[in-house]
């Protein structure tokens, strides 16, 4: 079988006394979602920030194809091909869809003595990588970020990526900020991008969307990898039990429902 | 894609609202004061005007799209004519030298000013509110400390008067075609080459900026160092051009630049706006202060004008942004 695109090992990470990571590992393969559970404040964020190269990590390594790489900072992991979209897209309200799509590598075409924008090309080309994950409704590439839904938004990044030539997508939490409808529209452009052998990890602390798009779940407890299992393996309520911490989810579970059981009678 | 004009299309420019206003102005003062502000004579007096206050209104508007303020601009025009008057006036040395010393206290404030702003992520009107007294503080310590006076006189003749103090076409400043060359300069920079693309991005959102690999510390820097070091061009020009400096006056700059930018159409909290718009803005501005001259109104009502203005921009300009943003292309036919 082939090497991983990336590999974590034994992943610890600490700022000054503070434990955030603790022995984290991980992988993920070409073509497969992982879906990287937890609660708020388990550790995701410093988890897909050591992968991006924003943080270096206090010890253990990562390997990218077999081989250990150590990132310099965010641009070189990006030109190693892993691409982050935060939740609400990282793209800029305020730019057409065009000049957002090429932050940071924008076309250029000379024009006398000089090299200017290619803005023709940029839009094209944005159009037509968004127009290819199903967004349809994007057609004219000086359009304004800001006047796209939030699924749309989600989609520019993501073609964005892909465009950039990702191989490993970070997609942190980019259905949470969504309806039920944009939501579905995100996961099925999720899976998209594993059917083009990208690697996916889908950070989420909803637990019906990661069983949808998931090949290989981890959940993290306290900077800890509190399990690690393929798809089928366990079941919704074991996952969010196990998210919540379990024995604490099932004692809240229980209040709650004595709760409603005292108070219901009242408030009739 | 082959566009025509459409009067939408225009009006959803970042510049839209600062073009009305520009025209709305115009028709009052043609109406109230005459047309003898637009003859070539009654040009120059609000020509001077905005180009002086233009060259450190653009650069101030760019920090404010790549989302930072400088108010320091205020003390670095008197700092600037009070470097080169002291250097080559008072101590007597060449005007090179005081030009050059002029333009690396520019720089040096400008790389104060950015260097804080990005290590120490106070907010940036902060940071330049206390360089803004720290410098003032400094030029006239120094200044009364070297002359004994809080004024020098500086006599310069030669190519250094011609090139940064001097009339042309009779009662036009020099200062006019430095303005003009800046603008372009600047329309280039910000809107056809791609790190133009990059001072939205940063206004936009800067950590999405960061992370699609945009130098944003750098380019903070770097724009610092523009508006301080213009600022200070700005005063030494106006040295040389009177033949003399002050340690007081340049608070003005600071709002004026504030208002030029804000009327032509730039976002006070960053990622949209243009030059032309604040090209236009200053002199919206201009007119204003300097039409009332050609009218029958006492000269004080001009402040109500330009603080209406500044109100009426501000909404237009809202008004537009927004349908900008809403702004989807009408679909031809079923889809």
């Amino acid at each position: 079988m082939a090497k991983p695109i990336v590999k974590l090992t034994n992943i610890n990470k600490h700022f000054g006394p503070i434990d955030v990571l603790h022995d984290i590992s991980l992988e993920v393969n070409a073509g497969e979602v992982l879906c990287l559970l937890g609660d708020n404040g388990a550790g995701k964020s410093t988890v897909i920030k050591t992968l991006a190269g924003v943080f270096k990590p206090s010890s253990g390594t990562i390997e990218m194809d077999g081989e250990i790489v150590e990132f310099t900072g965010p641009r070189d992991a990006a030109n190693r091909g892993i691409a982050t979209v935060h939740q609400f897209g990282g793209t800029f309200p305020l730019m057409s869809i065009g000049r957002s799509f090429f932050v940071g590598v924008e076309p250029t075409r000379k024009f006398g003595p000089f090299n200017i924008f290619d803005r023709k090309t940029a839009n094209e080309i944005a159009v037509r990588a968004v127009r290819e994950f199903g967004i349809t409704r994007i057609d004219d590439g000086d359009r304004l970020v800001g006047g796209l839904s939030g699924g749309e938004r989600q989609a520019l990044a993501i073609a964005r990526a892909v465009h950039l030539g990702a191989r490993v997508l970070i997609l942190d939490e980019p259905t949470a900020a969504l309806g039920v409808k944009e939501a579905a529209h995100v996961l099925r452009i999720v899976l998209q991008a594993r059917q083009r052998g990208l690697a996916v990890i889908f950070i989420t602390h909803n637990v019906v969307h990661a069983l949808t798009v998931g090949d290989h779940f981890a959940v993290l407890i306290r900077g800890a990898k509190a399990a690690d299992f393929k798809k089928g393996e366990k079941s919704r309520e074991e996952i969010t039990d196990l998210m919540a911490g379990g024995e604490a989810m099932a004692e809240l579970e229980a209040e709650i429902k004595s709760y409603s059981a005292g108070q219901t009678p009242q408030a009739n | 894609m082959n566009r025509s004009f459409s009067l939408g299309g225009l009006l959803r420019r970042p510049e839209a609202g600062a073009l009305l206003g520009l025209v709305a102005v115009l028709i009052f003062f043609s109406i109230f004061g005459g047309t003898s502000f637009l003859k070539i004579a009654g040009m120059s007096s609000w020509l001077n005007v905005a180009a002086t206050l233009g060259v450190i209104a653009i650069p101030v508007g760019l920090l404010m799209i790549a989302g930072e303020l400088d108010i320091s601009v205020g003390a670095m025009v008197p700092a600037g004519a009070m470097t080169v008057s002291i250097i080559s006036g008072h101590l007597g040395l060449p005007i090179w030298l005081g030009i050059a010393t002029t333009l690396g206290l520019g720089v040096l404030v400008g790389l104060i000013n950015g260097l804080m702003v990005v290590r120490t992520v106070v907010p940036s009107l902060i940071v330049t509110l206390g360089s803004l007294f720290a410098v003032q503080g400094m030029v006239l310590g120094l200044s009364v400390f070297i002359t004994k006076s809080t004024s020098v006189a500086l006599k310069t003749e030669g190519l250094a008067k011609i090139l940064l103090g001097d009339f042309v076409f009779g009662q036009l400043q020099v200062m006019v075609i430095w303005w003009l060359l800046a603008t372009a300069a600047y329309v280039y920079f910000i809107h056809f080459s791609r790190f133009g693309n990059w001072v939205f991005a940063m206004g936009g959102d800067k950590v999405s900026a960061r992370n699609a690999g945009i130098p944003t510390e750098r380019l903070t820097v770097t724009l610092f160092v523009l508006s301080s070091t213009s600022a200070a061009f700005v005063g030494m020009c106006q040295a040389i051009l009177y033949n003399s400096a002050q340690v007081a006056g340049g608070q003005s700059f600071i709002f004026n630049s504030i208002i030029s930018v804000v009327v032509g159409g730039v976002l006070l909290t960053g990622g949209f706006g243009s030059v032309i718009g604040i090209f236009f803005g200053t002199i919206t501005f201009a007119i204003v202060t300097q039409g009332i001259y050609y009218t029958d109104f006492d000269r004080n009502w001009s402040s109500l004008i330009i603080g209406v203005l500044l109100l009426l921009a501000v909404l237009m300009n809202n008004t537009f942004r927004r349908a900008a943003l809403s702004y989807a292309p009408k679909h031809k036919g079923a889809k």
